[in-house]
């Protein structure tokens, strides 16, 4: 007979609940008030620009290929002068798992993830996001970081200007 | 002639009072056990409706209403129908024997507060606690599925293991009482009211009606975790909602009968009759708030166990023991 414990059992959980009828209730009530997310925080997807306002996207497939539910689609090409970009950029946000692969795959910081997760809506239809609702204004979280001015090609700036690039080689000399 | 009117317009007036009354304090005793439950759990509980969600019932009502009405293929399909109203009936036919307040003076007649004062209400009372797990099982037993025929086995089986202590506390009410009528046993709680008199036949009293009430920790005919929902498992919009009700319904019963046996009626210092055994029963529906919000659910042989060797010994010796003392007293 464990009469002591079995009467302790039954008779401590009504002091436990009654303490905590009188306790604040810790919900936060959504609509009206909103917790501020995290930093690192993986809601919706943007495409942003580098700081000169070009878009940073190149259209490489890296993201589409980093993606496990196929959710990312696009159509390279290229531009006048050399540049390449998407024709079209898709992301059907009914399918996204909001994992980030698809920014850890992204070379030059074009896609990147935000805190704003309040994509639902009635029509699934609503959330494929073409390229004009994807692409912003701004640098995103890298403010500074431009891949043409890093490893770009001759078109965006001439070879050897580029920060941490030294002078192109010259081949006739005999020194190095 | 006209005095034979005035006095039937009175009855209908106090039974058409007493439906909705019933009626309307099951359904907030619903939106009143969501928000006890929450705020037990650090929850706010419904809020969204009306002002402080005190508009949830009639939207659950407008909800539950305007559901689809399924019928499963395989069901029998009358027991199916009738199975819910059977259990809301008999919930609700309980509450004519229960004296809610003192015979009411009204134009120089003298109203008796109870619907039926019956020489033996307190067996009616039983018996028809009995015949509300009909509606359970013949629910269960008419969906054809596994789920809520285990549901309303089990809620037959509890029947039988707590039914006999109920039945076995209040007979020491009765013999301090000396009368089967639920008006007299109040009467006789003038002074001290039965629970202090013999607080063991309260406790078991109380312990047999949180398992007739089919709630935490003796929900076993439901047991969400285990039957998905037990005998209503395949009932949906307002047939789910006649279950539902009367489920309250016999909450507000199994209040108003304790606190007539054993809580002194409407007795009570300063306040109106009425409001003492509204009162009363608002408590015991707390109570049964909170037993739920505190202890988990105990396996069927658990309860059978504590039914069958604890609680039915313990009434017996009871009764055995509050005879005695009343025969040497020589009432």
């Amino acid at each position: 007979m464990h009469l002591y414990r079995d009467l302790r059992g039954t008779l401590q959980p009504f002091w436990v609940t009654l303490r905590n009828m009188f306790r604040k209730p810790v919900t936060v009530q959504y609509p009206e008030q909103r917790q501020q997310v995290a930093e690192r925080y993986r809601a919706r997807l943007i495409l942003t620009r580098d700081p000169d306002g070009e878009e940073r996207c190149v259209a490489c497939h890296l993201c589409s290929a980093a993606c496990p539910v196929d959710c990312i689609s696009m159509q390279a090409t290229v531009a006048e002068d050399g540049r390449r970009y998407a024709a079209w950029f898709r992301i059907n946000f009914s399918r996204c798992i909001f994992c980030g692969l698809c920014t850890e795959a992204c070379p030059t910081l074009a896609i990147q993830v935000t805190g704003d997760f309040e994509l639902a809506g009635r029509d699934p239809l609503k959330l494929v996001y073409e390229k004009e609702d994807l692409l912003v204004d701004h640098c995103g979280q890298e403010p500074d970081y431009n891949f043409y001015r890093q490893a770009g090609i001759a078109v965006a700036a001439p070879r050897g200007g580029n920060p941490t690039e030294s002078a192109p080689e010259d081949p006739k000399s005999l020194l190095p | 002639m006209t005095e034979q009117l005035i006095m039937l317009g009175l009855i209908l007036a106090k039974l058409g009072l007493i439906f909705i009354v019933i009626l309307t304090l099951a359904a907030y005793l619903v939106l009143a056990e969501r928000k006890i439950l929450a705020r037990m759990q650090l929850r706010y509980g419904p809020n969204r409706v009306g002002p402080f969600g005190m508009l949830q019932p009639l939207s659950d009502l407008i909800k539950l209403l305007t559901k689809e009405d399924f019928l499963p293929a395989a069901a029998d399909k009358w027991l199916f129908l009738i199975a819910p109203g059977l259990s809301a009936l008999t919930a609700l036919l309980t509450f004519a024997v229960i004296p809610f307040g003192p015979p009411l003076e009204i134009f120089g007649r003298t109203l008796p507060l109870v619907v039926i004062d019956l020489n033996i209400g307190l067996l009616y009372f039983l018996g028809l606690s009995s015949l509300a797990v009909y509606g359970m099982a013949l629910g269960g037993w008419a969906s054809n599925s596994k789920y809520a025929l285990l549901g309303s086995i089990r809620g037959l089986s509890q029947l039988i293991s707590y039914e006999l202590s109920m039945g076995l506390a209040v007979v020491p009410v009765v013999m301090m009482a000396r009368s089967f009528s639920l008006t007299e046993i109040v009467m006789a709680q003038a002074e001290i009211p039965y629970a202090l008199l013999n607080p063991p036949a309260f406790l078991i009293f109380l312990i047999s009606i949180v398992a007739e009430s089919k709630r935490i920790p003796f929900d076993m005919p439901e047991a969400e975790n285990e039957l998905v929902a037990g005998f209503h498992t395949e009932y949906s919009g307002m047939r789910f909602g006649l279950f539902f009700v009367g489920e309250y319904i016999n909450l507000i019963i199994l209040g108003s009968m304790l606190t007539v046996l054993f809580l002194g009626g409407w007795h009570g210092p300063w306040l109106p009759g009425v409001v003492w055994f509204s009162l009363k029963v608002l408590a015991v529906c707390f109570f049964f708030i909170w037993v739920r919000a505190s202890l988990p659910r105990l396996r069927y042989d658990q309860l059978m166990h504590f039914g069958w060797k604890v609680l039915l010994p313990l009434a017996l010796l009871n009764a055995l023991v509050t005879g005695a003392i009343l025969l040497w007293i020589g009432q």
